[in-house]
């Protein structure tokens, strides 16, 4: 069913019971419930982690969305939110922290570092975002984004909820999700993906 | 107004005619001293002629004359000027005694020097890399070590500026094509070196009781994902029952490589990288790095510039100290609340610094020889409602719905407890060093900008505990706020900048280092200069980072639940400790 037609599902409704029933799909009532309850990972890399901790206090309150239930375990979280620079040693720790969160799970990258190494991006031990790693749902561009910025980015992350369908999403496919790989701490950091890569390179020279 | 003592003369050359000579390059200053006679000399200066504080380590490559270079600056903690000594080495043989018996606090500097500019510390008890991690190539700060993304020695890059064809840099260097990995390296066969290291610098692993049972200690790990680590921080602990037998504070996970972006960088673009180093207390960095340079351009900066300053880096100081409480209180289990209260205050001080500088966090402010703009219009009639009216009731209101309460006392009295003596020791700085009974304070023991001009306590507490800890930060709100409603009654008008505004600035060669009370301790900047457009050397005195080499001698006996209180208490910033 369409978005548009979920309110007018084309089915009547007898007038003695129009006050207490109504007719939805299940897409719309599941995401109404996820996307109103978000629980985000207790997660601070940075300076971007002080502005998250702005807005969730009680000039901004993003509680007014369903989000003020941060928790400090990855088994109990929905959203990660990276809020600052992911550096080198830190990437094998944000992977396990990512694999250890059930389904479904969204990763908010807030701010330039997590978007896209930022104005660290040149260092030698930054990674040039969080999206090198993990899939990001939702960029948040700022240094650091403004606490409204974030609610900006939250709510898009919520209409990004409503879009989804039960039958489509990967997490109800059939068989296992497979774990994102976690990096190796080398020489440099190695993705597991590039290491036929620089086994050919070390080979030809 | 207590003056600072003067300093006797000194002359370190009569004292040890061989091995000492004065450093007569020219902008440098300081002494010399031949590398087998370091921990001497330093002995003598420690017990001689008074130099208890060793504030600063920092390495320096001189690739030209194909020597390292380590730079101390040791001050006394009664006050007045500091002293710097150097030891030089040949870069390929780069080993220096360490000073770890005469000044503990130089444990971690050390450690940091070891790991980013490969100089090895003979007789250093645990010298591992500290902010890279085991198995990491090469030490990064060599000037020839050229990182993945390496593009050209300075900037601005001839490809960005003046053509304007900019590009991404993994589109113009490939992800591995700069890193350097060593000939035996073979990937699929890799072994990450994991932690032995770091568990084998923990003190002992075995006991056997009075029984004769034998029992394994346990090792705990905090961190470097947990909500009371302020961060990315890890700590990493050896229990017996519940009882630390030894901690190790295991940082790292947020190291931005401030210093090698700041060589490349030139003067300006660095003061918004200083902004990210303490995020809390932007202004105080700024102030701390400006102080650095116009000391090497040799310039003065404006009255109204040098009042609108102090404002702004006591306004810091009193938002980070307001939101240190209330983290602290978080940690000790009053969960958010008291935060609540301290962030809704943090937030007016925030608003100040949108409307003078643009940005609630990341200021920008400071340039060299002045500031980026004046005080928007009304501006000056906030910060007066606020330093007169709104905070010194609100710092009243919390001090008494928190002080006294009995949760916060049982856990706080007695407990962590780091005496004068120790705090001296390893360098402590801060409110750290002055709840140890220490009234050491740079704006008093040696005053910069016009901090002479005000009237103000330095605040110190006796005991040295946490709770001395946390109400110290009470005291230096109050003193704050005395600093703020002197200066904005007494700001004249005028100029705010010396000279006109520039993009490049000429900085002529040699070395200064320029240090501020921050909120967090002493903020050092070393810098030194070769006349380019860029720092050839640019380094930092985290006090964050330095602060916690006490860390792990204060938690050792207390219980794994102290540790977390232990740690509020000392207030770190990941952003300064990794830099």
């Amino acid at each position: 069913m369409e978005n548009k037609d979920l309110n007018s599902p084309g089915y009547e409704i007898p007038d003695d019971i129009k006050g207490s029933v109504s007719i939805t799909s299940i897409d719309r009532i599941y995401n109404w419930g996820r996307r109103s309850s978000i629980w985000p990972l207790m997660f601070g890399l940075a300076c971007c982690a002080i502005e998250m901790i702005c807005t969730a206090a009680s000039r901004y309150d993003f509680s007014r969305f369903g989000m003020e239930v941060m928790r400090p375990s990855p088994r109990q979280a929905d959203m990660m939110l990276v809020s600052g620079t992911v550096t080198k040693k830190m990437a094998p720790t944000i992977v396990r922290l990512y694999n250890q969160m059930p389904e479904p799970k969204y990763v908010v990258a807030m701010g330039a570092c997590a978007s896209g190494g930022g104005p660290f991006k040149e260092g030698y031990s930054v990674v040039s975002g969080v999206d090198k790693l993990i899939p990001v749902d939702v960029y948040i561009p700022g240094c650091p984004p403004t606490p409204q910025a974030l609610i900006n980015g939250l709510i898009k992350l919520q209409e990004l909820i409503d879009t989804q369908s039960i039958k489509k999403v990967r997490w109800y496919q059939k068989g296992e999700l497979a774990a994102v790989p976690i990096p190796i701490l080398g020489p440099d950091l190695i993705y597991q993906r590039d290491i036929p890569a620089i086994s050919d390179a070390k080979k030809e020279a | 107004m207590v003056t600072p003592a003067q300093a006797p003369t000194l002359d370190l050359v009569t004292r040890f005619p061989e091995g000492v000579v004065a450093d007569e390059r020219e902008g440098y200053e300081g002494y010399l001293v031949a590398a087998d006679k370091l921990v001497e000399v330093a002995t003598a200066l420690r017990d001689e002629f008074g130099f208890d504080y060793l504030s600063s380590v920092s390495g320096v490559d001189y690739i030209a004359e194909e020597m390292l270079e380590v730079v101390y600056h040791a001050y006394k903690t009664i006050g007045g000027p500091g002293l710097v000594f150097k030891v030089q080495v040949a870069r390929k043989k780069a080993e220096v005694p360490s000073l770890m018996d005469v000044y503990p606090g130089v444990d971690f500097q050390e450690r940091e020097a070891w790991d980013l500019m490969g100089i090895n510390f003979l007789g250093h008890p645990d010298l591992r890399r500290i902010l890279l991690w085991e198995g990491f190539e090469g030490h990064p700060l060599r000037k020839d070590w050229k990182e993945a993304y390496y593009e050209a020695d300075v900037k601005p890059f001839k490809s960005r500026w003046p053509e304007g064809n900019f590009f991404r840099s993994e589109e113009k260097a490939t992800y591995q094509a700069n890193v350097q990995y060593p000939d035996k390296f073979d990937p699929e066969k890799w072994v990450p070196e994991g932690e032995d290291a770091l568990y084998g610098a923990l003190a002992k692993y075995e006991d056997v009781d009075n029984t004769g049972l034998k029992t394994d200690h346990i090792t705990i790990n905090l961190g470097p994902q947990h909500p009371s680590t302020h961060g990315v921080f890890r700590i990493a602990t050896i229990l017996d029952g519940e009882t630390i037998v030894s901690l190790k504070p295991v940082m790292g996970y947020l190291h931005r490589n401030h210093e090698k972006i700041g060589e490349r960088n030139t003067y300006l673009q660095n003061m918004p990288f200083t902004d990210r180093l303490d995020y809390l207390s932007s202004m105080s960095n700024n102030f701390g790095y400006a102080l650095a340079v116009e000391k090497l351009m040799n310039i003065e900066v404006p009255e109204r510039a040098e009042y609108i300053r102090v404002i702004m880096a006591e306004m810091t100081r009193v938002q980070n100290h307001l939101f240190a409480i209330g983290m602290f209180l978080n940690d000790i289990g009053a969960f958010f609340t008291p935060s609540l209260y301290a962030i809704e205050e943090r937030e007016l001080v925030l608003d100040i610094f949108e409307i003078v500088s643009g940005s609630r966090m990341m200021c920008n402010y400071f340039r060299f020889g002045g500031l980026a703009r004046d005080l928007p219009a009304g501006s000056l009639e906030m910060i007066k409602g606020l330093a007169f009216e709104r905070l010194p009731r609100r710092v009243d209101e919390m001090d008494r719905f928190l002080s006294d309460n009995e949760i916060l006392r049982s856990r706080c009295v007695g407990q962590g407890v780091l005496s004068a003596e120790d705090a001296i020791k390893y360098a402590a700085a801060g409110p750290m060093l002055r709840a140890s009974g220490v009234p050491y304070d740079i704006r008093r023991a040696d005053p910069y900008s016009i901090y002479d001009r005000f009237d103000f306590d330095v605040a110190v507490r006796y005991n040295g505990d946490i709770y001395d800890r946390y109400i110290i930060r009470m005291d230096e709100i109050r003193q704050s706020l005395r600093i703020i409603q002197q200066a904005v009654e007494q700001i004249p008008e005028g100029p705010i900048q010396t000279g006109k505004p520039q993009y490049q600035v000429r900085v002529p060669a040699g070395e200064a280092y320029g240090r501020v009370e921050g909120p967090k301790g002493e903020l050092g900047f070393y810098v030194v200069s070769d006349g380019k457009p860029n720092p050839y050397r640019y380094h930092v005195r985290a006090p964050s980072f330095i602060n916690l080499t006490a860390f792990g001698p204060m938690c050792t006996g207390l219980k794994i639940a102290d540790v977390v209180a232990v740690l509020g208490s000392i207030d770190i910033v990941l952003g300064e400790t990794d830099r």
